[in-house]
């Protein structure tokens, strides 16, 4: 028995040690051209997040099996391995360490949540591997220091605040009160402070009738719907999104409060499928970009249609907006892979510095537009803010009038913070924004 | 005892083994053995009976001080003791009228205050970026910066070097008559009363003595995560460190760091195979250890030893 056991730990450890030696040989030969690309992916696969998470995963395996069946990127297939941001930042930072090390992904796309965001860029810097910032919107990644190996695929906080901001002084310029409700983490306070510093330098004079915070994943906002009907705001501001939106869109259609006060809600797209037609027309909505459904004038129709068709095959579900960020970060990737490949010359590989070389300045396709990664990391991604409708086509709301705003429009400048920038606004900023998309 | 020697010395050494056959598991480890360092704390408790759901208040005041100070003092040998210091001074303050409690209301009013520490840490959004949380600048050791890879092998260091200080201190401290007296706590305070030993006096001692731990923890934690979030202080991290003390037992001061270690791995090995049902097999795992093995993962080991010795 005594042998047993000994001969077995002696067995289990070696295999252990030649285990960590086949790792370590793995980390060992870099620059050659690997057998396949791999992607370290991190989302929300578990909690509240998971709304977007899950999406947002599900096409990129949809993706994923598509560039695969066209021949994968530079030939070599790629392979996705994700990770559940739910844990926290601790247990994620740790991930993050495991998919370069261990896993051996070439490149890294990173968070939905900006807390995630902010622990994985620095690591990023530090590891020399470049992470793609696919979904999170804090402003303060890119405005508090440079980080040479991250890129952010898509818009952020400044223009996602600042869109629909636009779009109410443009659609309703008389309005006098103004409530905030918004849930109670660093986004919901991030994006009110952007809001009001917008607001008082673009239409200063507005007053603030309620500024509520209610917990984050809250399930009853009847307090909250009795102030904001005592209140008569004439415009009530919710940057809520997921399940918090949809519960605080149901309990105040019942209590009438849409039909008081106009809503702008920045963050509806992800919850407008689930509302179906309880969602009340006319209020203000917005996406997280310009990839709506019913957009009336995409620059590659039949790569939008294949993409919703395709999720909607196979998932039996619309895409939402993580699900387009997804699609952004992957065809970033393909083009400066595609890129980097061909500055190397034919049977070369990018290392990493050449990677992160090839994102900077990137200008790639997406099916509604064209993003261009400024010199900064951020990329610049337009918005499309409309009014809530309904239309035979879709069993959901979907916007009308819309106004599409360039990104350089409603993006912070490099350099400059964006409470700061948003404070030198003018009032006759709001004549520079574009009329209405026809359609 | 000589076995707890021994098999403390395999561990290390296999600790270290794997931390250097194994890059990424080298930042695992660390952390483990900075939670192992907070469970010892938990452990006191166990000891005398009582649970606490709110020990991750003081790995948070360890942690957040780290990110407060270090911008002026990046300094470890300065940050650790500090850290240590003002979690030790809350742990005195709350455990002054904590230890009148006993059983549920002293692990409901742990919890309760743990929450309230997360709430502010969430809330005064001007000065602690809430939910986002602090990054910690890079930080120094004993003057010089060092690169990344050095640099996460001093902390995986300096947590082992804890780690085996606590480790030896927490059995000392548990072979003395002050740790004698936990147990008495547990079986029938009164007794100890009629010994002419306070029992409050007894069990402040063990909370300020595992509020210490936490502080250390906290602050071992967020060196090496180098980010902090409020998350820390949330009733989850808590559940996870009791978790942890079940999962390696109470029965040895060698459980923590088993304990963590092995719950480190298996949520690091299980969200690599199923990134979307981890959760299940981290519970399956308690579930198993409650129902064939309550002595923990110590229980396993020293039953194997003492059937090997006899």
């Amino acid at each position: 028995m005594t042998e047993a056991v000994t001969r077995r730990t002696a067995m289990l450890g070696a295999a252990a040690t030649s285990g960590a030696l086949l790792f370590a040989g793995g980390n060992a030969r870099a620059q050659a051209k690997p057998t396949e690309l791999r992607v370290g992916i991190t989302t929300f696969l578990s909690g509240p997040a998971s709304v977007f998470g899950v999406p947002a995963k599900q096409a990129a395996e949809l993706l994923f099996e598509e560039i695969n069946k066209a021949g994968g990127i530079g030939g070599i297939p790629v392979r996705a391995f994700f990770v559940d941001e739910a844990p926290g930042t601790d247990h994620l930072v740790g991930e993050y360490r495991r998919l370069v090390q261990n896993e051996g992904c070439q490149i890294i796309l990173a968070s939905i949540s900006s807390g995630s965001c902010l622990a994985c860029t620095p690591l990023s810097d530090e590891m020399k591997k470049t992470t793609l910032l696919w979904d999170c919107g804090t402003q303060r990644i890119f405005e508090e220091g440079p980080h040479p190996y991250a890129f952010r695929t898509q818009g952020y906080g400044t223009p996602e605040v600042l869109a629909p901001l636009l779009y109410l002084l443009k659609h309703k310029p008389d309005f006098r009160t103004l409530a905030v409700i918004n849930q109670d983490y660093a986004w919901g306070r991030d994006s009110w402070e952007l809001w009001k510093a917008g607001m008082d330098a673009m239409k200063p004079g507005v007053r603030v009738v309620a500024e509520m915070f209610p917990r984050f994943g809250a399930t009853d906002y009847s307090t909250e719907v009795t102030r904001l009907l005592a209140a008569r705001p004439d415009v009530i501001l919710s940057t809520s999104w997921g399940g918090d939106l949809t519960t605080l869109i149901r309990q105040s259609t019942e209590r009438r409060l849409f039909e008081r006060s106009l809503f702008v809600m920045p963050i509806a797209e992800a919850s407008l499928p689930t509302l179906g037609r309880t969602m009340p027309a006319g209020h203000i909505i917005g996406a997280r970009g310009d990839h709506w459904n019913n957009h009336p004038s995409p620059k590659d129709p039949a790569r939008l249609k294949r993409l919703v068709d395709s999720y909607r095959a196979k998932y039996n579900e619309y895409p939402i907006y993580p699900v387009h960020h997804m699609a952004q970060a992957i065809s970033a990737m393909q083009a400066a892979y595609a890129k980097a490949i061909a500055a190397k010359g034919a049977g070369g590989w990018p290392n990493d510095l050449e990677l992160s070389n090839a994102f900077r300045g990137l200008t790639f396709d997406t099916p509604t537009s064209t993003i261009t990664l400024r010199e900064d990391g951020q990329g610049l991604e337009d918005q499309i803010v409309g009014l809530s409708s309904f239309n035979d086509k879709f069993p959901f709301s979907v916007p009308k009038d819309m106004i599409l705003f360039p990104a350089a429009m409603v993006s912070t400048p490099v350099g400059q913070k964006s409470t700061d920038w948003l404070k030198t606004l003018k009032p006759d900023f709001v004549s520079q924004v574009p009329a209405p998309m026809a359609g | 005892m000589k076995r707890e020697t021994l098999l403390a010395i395999v561990g290390a050494l296999a600790l270290i083994l794997c931390a250097w056959a194994i890059p990424w598991l080298k930042f695992v480890l660390t952390v483990a053995l900075a939670k192992g360092i907070a469970v010892l704390g938990i452990l006191l408790l166990l000891r005398a009976g009582q649970v606490s759901f709110g020990h991750a208040m003081f790995l948070a005041v360890g942690a957040y001080t780290v990110a407060f100070v270090a911008p002026s003092v990046p300094e470890v040998l300065l940050l650790l003791p500090l850290a240590a210091l003002l979690a030790t001074a809350l742990g005195l303050v709350i455990g002054l009228f904590l230890v009148r409690y006993r059983d549920i209301f002293f692990g409901m009013l742990n919890l309760a205050l743990s929450m309230v520490i997360y709430s502010l840490l969430e809330k005064m959004y001007a000065i602690t970026h809430g939910t986002d949380g602090i990054r910690i600048a890079a930080l120094t050791f004993a003057g010089v910066s060092l690169e990344r890879e050095v640099q996460e092998w001093v902390m995986f260091g300096i947590a082992l070097t804890l780690a085996i200080g606590f480790g030896l201190l927490v059995r000392a401290y548990l072979g003395s008559p002050m740790g004698r007296a936990l147990a008495g706590i547990k079986t029938r305070e009164t007794r100890l009363e009629f010994m002419g030993v306070s029992a409050r006096l007894v069990l402040l001692f063990a909370y300020v003595l595992s509020a210490l731990m936490g502080g250390v923890g906290g602050a071992l934690v967020s060196m090496t995560t180098r980010h902090v979030t409020p998350q820390l202080a949330y009733w989850t991290s808590s559940g996870e460190l009791v978790f942890i003390a079940i999962l390696g037992g109470a029965g040895s001061a060698l459980g923590p760091f088993l304990g963590a270690t092995a719950f480190e791995l298996v949520r690091v090995y299980a969200a690599a195979a199923v990134a979307d049902a981890w959760q299940m097999i981290l519970g399956g795992v308690l579930l198993l250890v409650i129902l064939f093995a309550p002595g923990g993962v110590w229980g396993i080991l020293s039953s194997k030893l003492k059937g090997r010795g006899a």
